[in-house]
């Protein structure tokens, strides 16, 4: 158990080695699972369990303080997608509320490998990345609805994630004395 | 300079973890007690600052001082707050707490997969890599009591 905080910064990893390891995960879990809507379920789960944890390193990192708006909080989603996955969605199609946008992706480095089969077009395969979006930003009191508009894997042009801004989470005070 | 202890709550109010080294006086009273005290005044403080500031308040409560002690907080994003405890001539306590966070907490406790988020710490490596990091600061530099 002894882990060198040299090597700290610069963590890369071969993004194929990740794509394949993610595959191999939604393999194994539609074994277990069969019914693929328990699947997209267990994606979301997983992907939440990630972003709760995934947000301290990000705000670690740039030292990022609360969102006062969805603009900021859009770019600093942005901002994680290319440090964590190196990919640079773009955002777009904001609600005339300015409480809902998209990212849209080029190209999504988690389907790298992946074709659906005819039978599982209800799968969500990246449902990981929403799970993920939706856990990150409950931890700094946002609640926000999350989910796939558009998907590659499913013939469309891109692939495009959809989110909505539900609420605001109020700080918990401290327990009175009983 | 010298550093008296450290207290981590999380944004509910739950002590996770607390530390300490040249401490001299204690409080009487058990840890939990003192721990809900301490985080029922921060709150109070960070409320008041926040109403009765003249202007925008930007990052709100940053630190007190008395005549012996100062009290340094820090308070992220996610709502994880870290109090540390100095002598009065510490300074860039602020930087020393974000780098604490970056590099101690986030390391040992946030990617260790054992820790359940919003318990107590209990893990001996990061005790020992915190103990480590507080005692190599410039900071520390021993007792001056």
């Amino acid at each position: 158990m002894s882990r060198q905080t040299s090597r700290l910064d610069s963590k890369k990893v071969n993004s194929e080695l990740l794509t394949l390891t993610y595959g191999a995960l939604v393999t194994q879990i539609i074994r277990d699972f069969e019914n693929i809507d328990d699947v997209n379920k267990q994606l979301e789960r997983i992907g939440y369990n990630m972003g709760i944890r995934l947000i301290e390193d990000f705000l670690s990192r740039t030292a990022s303080t609360r969102c006062l708006d969805m603009r900021e909080t859009a770019d600093k989603i942005q901002q994680a997608f290319r440090m964590y996955l190196n990919v640079q969605p773009t955002i777009s199609n904001w609600a005339a509320s300015a409480d809902e946008f998209s990212l849209i992706f080029d190209t999504n480095p988690l389907t790298e490998f992946v074709e659906l089969p005819a039978d599982m077009s209800t799968l969500r395969f990246s449902g990981v990345l929403c799970g993920c979006i939706r856990g990150a930003l409950e931890m700094v009191q946002l609640e926000v609805h999350c989910w796939f508009a558009q998907d590659q894997l499913k013939g469309d042009g891109t692939t495009e994630i959809r989110v909505k801004f539900i609420r605001r989470l109020e700080d918990a005070i401290p327990a009175g004395e009983d | 300079m010298t550093i008296h202890n450290l207290y981590i709550f999380d944004k509910f109010g739950t002590l996770l973890y607390y530390a300490e080294w040249n401490r001299i006086k204690q409080s009487g009273i058990t840890r939990e007690e003192e721990a809900k005290l301490m985080y029922g005044m921060l709150f109070s403080i960070k409320s008041f600052v926040n109403r009765i500031s003249p202007t925008d308040p930007k990052e709100g409560f940053l630190f007190y001082k008395t005549n012996k002690y100062a009290l340094h907080y820090l308070e992220t994003a996610s709502g994880l707050r870290f109090v540390l405890n100095t002598d009065t001539s510490a300074v860039s306590v602020k930087e020393f707490l974000q780098q604490y966070y970056a590099k101690v907490w986030v390391e040992y406790v946030v990617k260790n997969p054992l820790w359940v988020p919003g318990t107590p710490v209990t893990s001996d490596l990061f005790k020992q890599k915190s103990d480590q990091y507080i005692r190599q600061s410039s900071l520390f530099a021993s007792k001056s009591a």
